[in-house]
């Protein structure tokens, strides 16, 4: 119990750490909210206009920085996360993200935790296969793979499959706009063609350090004593390589995850802009664009959380499976 | 806080029995005995020559200026033609290098000596002090770096060579100073430094002399991997528009090639090209990464130096 509650506190205070930096980073750096939104709205409004509409906007000048930063706090975990100053002047910030939420959850989610699965089950195979013809190669290649920049893989699907195939799949948008949104077959399926591409550059450039850290993690399970008395007791090569050894060498692969998921956030930034997919990551490359500070912030504070609630998913899984863990908590 | 990093460098624990042999010869050694490294130093190696002189191979002098025809195709002229403003694509991708690598390798080193000094001394002193760091290092690993990265230059006015630099450095070093870490705590008892201890050196010392050597191949391994994060970030963020647009580097050239359709007008190589050089650059980072690991944890390397594993191999094949 006791480890899990030191990783409750670890949440909090990372959580902490990151709403602070996002209170402070505005504060120190040159450029400001309302030098934005003087540049958004070309000077036309006088200054105290500007000054009521930051207000109106959550905004307050001129008052106690610490007061300011116990409202930001406040404000930020009640989800009151203010009003975008971007190209949706005005429009609750809740309510933009909510919009591009489901489309990175569903692309960038599905395509981690397939890429998750698929790099483990080679890796197992690999190490199991140490000194293969499959186990010479397949590091290599993997290594490679792994040090492509994600937005270059998607320039080059794009050219493949879409340009130079005369559209064969869609390298635009998240689905077709022509099609009325809805639980049609006809939208769905626009949908899901629209994903392919975006996906299998995310599975490509991350399924290479899957494979490594795993076949890497097999090889030292390998040479565990349980895994010989396996062999010993006449089970089945199978049973020994997924049940024995891939289930072990999964354990610190399972915190690794959680762990590179801020690793996958940022190549979803350059995919979705690449892509023009309207999820988070565009949302956060717009915002830059537009100087849309509460937007930013906001998307900022949401990675991080999302980071968190994955690293504290997969430490209760691992407390779950291993009962080393526990032992030592 | 200990039990979910830890673990994730199980592999590097384990295998953390150091050779005492001379550092410089044994790396050097091992270098050539392994193909993936061979091919990894050689990449990097062309990589700074064409960086330190770029007039070698190009007549090219200014590759910025619009001295050509846009938007024509490879030729004997333009061996990758020209863009669609009008400049020569080779000559703007030999002179992109030096940018693109001295990023890499300035971020990569900076961010390295901080993981040493952050890892090891927290290793090293331990109790509270190492709470804290250990806590700080954390935090900078979980927080999204990349999205950070982008708002802080946003924030810093536009990146120039200086503050893509800072904040590669910022965001990088925290998975090398957990590893190094961990490296550290399992050699903070061995005989060694306890001798060293008994004969009354200063921790200082102790840890420059005596500690860090032991560890080399680590530390190289982590210069190498935060250079591959720092040229895949830099080039990202280039690629969005967030560097020097006015500077010539790998990152700027897919900025505007992206910018002007690059691929759908018919100029793909515009863009391929700097981003094959990126994944070039990264590729032969990665390679020497995968080969110093092999380095410092004897149980990956190559099957056939192994006679215990043979068995197994032969079992089920």
């Amino acid at each position: 119990m006791r480890f899990l509650l030191r990783r409750l506190g670890f949440f909090v205070l990372t959580l902490w750490a990151a709403l602070t930096l996002n209170f402070f980073i505005p504060k120190w750096m040159p450029g400001n909210p309302k030098q934005a939104l003087i540049d958004r709205t070309h000077h036309r409004l006088s200054d105290k206009a500007i000054d009521a509409m930051l207000a109106s906007f959550g905004y307050k000048q001129g008052q106690n920085i610490f007061v300011q930063y116990l409202e930001y706090l406040k404000d930020q975990l009640t989800g009151d996360w203010g009003r975008s100053i971007g190209q949706n002047l005005g429009e609750p910030v809740s309510r933009i993200v909510g919009e591009a939420l489901p489309w990175t959850l569903g692309l960038v989610g599905l395509a981690t935790v397939l890429a998750f699965i698929l790099g483990s089950l080679v890796g197992i195979v690999a190490g199991w296969r140490r000194g293969s013809k499959i186990d010479s190669v397949l590091p290599s290649v993997f290594v490679v793979t792994s040090a492509l920049p994600y937005f270059w893989v998607a320039l080059l699907l794009i050219l493949f499959f879409s340009v130079w195939t005369n559209g064969l799949l869609p390298s635009d948008f998240s689905y077709d706009n022509a099609i009325p949104m809805g639980f049609s077959g006809e939208f769905v399926s626009s949908v899901l063609q629209h994903a392919v591409l975006p996906a299998a550059t995310i599975v490509i450039t991350a399924v290479g350090g899957w494979v490594l850290t795993m076949r890497n993690n097999m090889i030292t399970t390998l040479a565990e004593d349980y895994i010989r008395m396996g062999r010993a007791k006449g089970l089945s090569n199978n049973r020994i390589m997924l049940n024995y050894a891939g289930r072990n060498a999964m354990l610190p692969n399972l915190s690794g995850f959680a762990m590179s998921l801020g690793f996958v956030i940022s190549g979803a930034i350059l995919i979705e802009y690449v892509f023009n997919y309207q999820g988070l990551g565009y949302l956060l490359f717009n915002a830059v664009q537009n100087a849309d500070y509460p937007l930013m912030g906001t998307l900022f504070m949401l990675f991080t959380v999302a980071v968190l609630v994955a690293v504290f998913v997969c430490d209760f899984a691992i407390f779950l499976l291993d009962p080393r863990a526990r032992a030592k908590g | 806080m200990t039990g979910l990093l830890v673990q994730t460098t199980a592999a590097t624990d384990q295998a953390a029995i150091p050779s005492r042999r001379r550092t410089g010869g044994g790396l050097w050694t091992a270098i050539r005995r392994s193909p993936k490294a061979m091919v990894g130093l050689v990449i990097f190696l062309i990589f700074c020559v064409i960086a330190i002189r770029p007039q070698l191979f190009t007549s090219v002098k200014d590759p910025t200026a619009l001295d050509f025809m846009p938007g024509l195709g490879p030729s004997g002229d333009h061996w990758l033609g020209t863009t669609r403003l009008g400049q020569d694509i080779y000559a703007q991708l030999i002179y992109g290098t030096r940018e693109s690598l001295l990023i890499a390798v300035i971020a990569g080193f900076f961010a390295t000596v901080l993981s040493v000094l952050i890892g090891v001394s927290a290793a090293y002193l331990g109790g509270f002090a190492d709470e804290v760091l250990l806590f700080f290092t954390n935090v900078f690993l979980v927080v999204p770096t990349f999205p950070l990265i982008i708002i802080l230059s946003k924030y810093a006015g536009g990146g120039s060579f200086f503050v893509i630099l800072l904040v590669l450095v910022a965001t990088g070093w925290s998975y090398g100073a957990n590893q190094l870490r961990a490296q550290a705590l399992s050699l903070r008892n061995r005989d060694f430094l306890e001798s060293a201890r008994v004969r009354g050196e200063r921790s200082l010392y102790i840890i420059v002399f005596e500690l860090l050597p032991t560890m080399t191949s680590l530390i190289v391994a982590n210069f190498l991997g935060a250079a591959l994060y720092s040229v895949l970030a830099a080039a990202g963020l280039q690629f969005l528009g967030l560097g020097d647009q006015t500077k010539v580097s790998w990152g700027t050239m897919l900025y505007w090639a992206q910018s002007q359709g690059a691929l759908q007008n018919g100029s793909p190589l515009w863009s391929i090209a700097p981003g094959l050089c990126v994944a070039l650059l990264g590729t032969s980072f990665a390679l020497l990464n995968y080969a110093f690991d092999e380095i410092s944890n004897p149980a990956l390397r190559p099957v056939r130096k192994l006679k215990v594993r043979s068995n197994g191999a032969r079992a089920h094949s």
